[in-house]
């Protein structure tokens, strides 16, 4: 009885405790965010949704990928949501009726995208355990063994070049995820492959030239905006008012 | 600090130890913002008397009135919680706490000393600028919830400020991190240590330039005057907080405040070299002598707290001498000033570190920048020597019992050394207990 507490704290995994907890808030203002009617609630209910979500990616480690989400889906989307939202009002806090073919609808497409993101989830067998740590700890051992066999062996006290290459990604996978991956990322964009070499060849540009592409679109559909948008005020300043001033 | 408070506890309570020690961090990093908007209120009031030819507050607590803001908190407190009748009541009243929880949020990867901060990111930058740009999100809820034009005009004035400043504060942003070649701020200031010469505002003249641009959108994203457009009193009342009074109304002052002192201490880190002082006192420290460390790392925490409430009060000095522009002004000083000058600059240092052209720095004795480097790459460095010792002597008593060598004493040193290496072996910690 006395060892209870004790046994408690030793079993909880706070990784989880913390996944769990921050997962549910995420699923907890989504479904909010569906259930409201008021635009501007529905709007902060998906940032405070969206930051629960960037949550989830700190747990993991990837913490460029989390500030991205900061930076991109809660700080921009959700401004620009806003001020859609506010240009487009017509009174005061508006509420959007939704028909119950709309829901139909929505539950159809919602549901099946649901269904399919399960099935990839558990299709993968690595995420299906959770004793990953353990299995990393098991893997850094057995190396370690092989080293010390190699080490009284050869009768030396120092690692040779491939067993400090060999034990290093371990310890840094151990400790802090893999911090090294965000620069292959990014390299691989640039189309250097470090996880596959044999892609390396001359005319391999990697993602970089898909992304310009898009980004140029974009900026295509901004040019224009500003177009369609400035052509209005120049007719209105040739009015004899405009002249007046 | 966390490894030194597990040691208190007995096994199996460890944890015990890691939340002591995220508590101790969070409520220093509370009282950062709250303490210093205690105290930068009094400043303001103080400064704000002095530019004007008054005295400022000189009876609550003394010659100084330093008591001063603790009355007005008092007051704050006593005030009646009033909600307009048209008001959206869930937005109306969680805005404040949306400003509050964003400027804290940010404190968490700001450090303070070489390696005093509350969570060491690779990208604690990247993380900062993120979050500071959520601060407005309080604004804008506070302006639409409140169900009053003024409100709805600052809200929108807000927005518009804050994204459109976004875009010169990442330009200056950037290149700090492109000549130190990191986004973590400890090593960006480690790499700063040596004589002022090593600061990266003398790193070239692009940089000298750049550092008030920087502030400048600084002062325009915390909405301070002259960019205090949301909140203009001559056209709207108040702006976003007309219809806020009493604990709500001081919340939204405590997260400008924080993210005033947030502002100029990231100056003070990019530019300013953070803890480093004129006085080289890191370069002297011995490594691994924990007293000498803490004590420098005193000095340093002194020295950055100096330079970050330097910035505040030089924000102070701008917003009662110049006065407010206009929101057109606004947004053409953004986009027809700051962004070009600060593309400019980004070009300009790209050249310059690019063909390695000398400045103050190559001139004056003691360089460090590019010896520091990042956070995690040195902790492997450090546990790959540890374990380099660990296996070599696992190999050389698996040999001398092997060879038959004093079979007793070996033994002995196995059982020991496997429960050496139980306490060795890295346990994984929860992440939030970081």
């Amino acid at each position: 009885m006395t060892n209870f507490p004790l046994l408690l704290a030793a079993e909880i995994n706070w990784h989880t405790v913390f996944f769990y907890l921050t997962s549910f808030i995420a699923c907890g203002f989504a479904l909010a965010m569906v259930v409201s009617s008021n635009v501007v609630r529905m709007a902060f209910f998906l940032v405070l949704s969206l930051a629960a979500t960037s949550g989830l990616i700190f747990l993991t480690g990837a913490h460029f990928v989390g500030a991205m989400q900061l930076m991109i889906y809660v700080g921009g989307t959700v401004v620009l949501l806003i001020f859609g939202v506010m240009l487009t009002a017509q009174q005061a806090f508006i509420s959007m009726k939704t028909k119950a073919g709309d829901w139909i609808l929505a539950l159809i497409v919602g549901g099946s995208l649901l269904a399919l993101l399960t099935q990839i989830a558990f299709s993968v067998p690595a995420w299906r355990s959770s004793d990953y740590q353990a299995r990393l700890q098991a893997e850094v051992t057995a190396a370690e063994e092989e080293i010390i066999a190699a080490m009284a062996a050869d009768n030396r006290t120092e690692l040779t070049a491939a067993e400090a290459a060999k034990l290093r990604p371990l310890l840094a996978k151990v400790k802090y995820g893999q911090p090294e991956l965000t620069s292959q990322v990014g390299l691989g964009l640039v189309g250097v492959r470090v996880d596959k070499p044999e892609l390396d060849s001359l005319g391999y540009s990697g993602y970089l030239l898909p992304f310009e592409i898009v980004s140029v679109h974009l900026l295509v559909v901004l040019v224009g905006a500003a177009y369609l948008a400035r052509s209005k005020r120049s007719a209105v300043m040739q009015t004899p008012e405009g002249d007046a001033r | 600090m966390a490894d030194y408070f597990s040691t208190w506890f007995p096994e199996g309570w460890d944890w015990l130890g890691w939340l002591l020690a995220a508590i101790i961090q969070a409520v220093l990093l509370l009282h950062v913002i709250a303490v210093g908007a205690v105290v930068f209120i009094w400043m303001e009031r103080k400064i704000a008397g002095r530019i004007q030819d008054r005295l400022g507050p000189t009876r609550t607590g003394g010659k100084f009135g330093w008591l001063q803001t603790l009355a007005d908190g008092i007051k704050l407190l006593s005030k009646e919680d009033l909600m307009p009748r048209d008001a959206d009541p869930l937005l109306f009243k969680l805005a404040p706490y949306i400003s509050l929880a964003a400027s804290f949020t940010a404190f968490l990867a700001l450090p303070f000393a070489s390696g005093w901060v509350g969570v060491r990111l690779n990208i604690a930058l990247f993380f900062v600028i993120a979050v500071l740009g959520l601060e407005v999100f309080g604004v804008i809820l506070a302006g639409y919830g409140s169900g009053s034009k003024w409100s709805l005009f600052g809200g929108m004035r807000q927005a518009a400020q804050v994204v459109s400043y976004e875009v010169p504060l990442g330009i200056c942003v950037v290149v700090p991190v492109l000549i130190s070649g990191t986004m973590d701020l400890v090593t960006i200031a480690d790499q700063q240590s040596g004589l002022f010469s090593n600061w990266l505002f003398f790193h070239d003249p692009f940089c000298m330039l750049l550092f008030w641009v920087y502030f400048t959108c600084g002062i325009a994203s915390v909405n301070r005057a002259p960019f205090d457009l949301a909140e203009a009193e001559s056209e709207l009342v108040s702006g976003f907080l007309t219809e806020y009074s009493g604990i709500r109304w001081s919340l939204f002052f405590m997260a400008e405040y924080g993210s005033m002192f947030l502002v100029s201490g990231l100056a003070a880190i990019l530019f300013f070299g953070g803890w480093n002082g004129p006085i080289p006192i890191f370069f002297w420290v011995p490594e691994g002598n924990f007293t000498l460390e803490t004590l420098a790392n005193l000095v340093g925490l002194g020295n950055f707290l100096l330079k970050a409430v330097l910035g505040v009060v030089v924000m102070m000095w701008v917003r009662w001498t110049l006065p407010r522009l206009r929101i057109d002004q606004v947004i053409s000083m953004c986009l027809k000033y700051c962004v070009p000058i600060a593309a400019f600059c980004f070009l300009g240092s790209v050249l310059w570190t690019a063909l390695h052209l000398p400045f103050l720095n190559d001139v004056m004795p003691m360089q460090a920048r590019g010896d520091v480097r990042e956070g995690w790459v040195q902790d492997i460095d450090n546990e790959m020597q540890q374990l380099e010792k660990r296996l070599a002597t696992e190999a050389y008593e698996l040999n001398s019992a092997v060879e038959g060598g004093p079979q007793q004493e070996a033994q002995t040193s196995l059982e020991e050394d496997a429960a050496d290496r139980v306490a060795l072996i890295p346990t994984p910690q929860p992440e939030g207990a970081r």
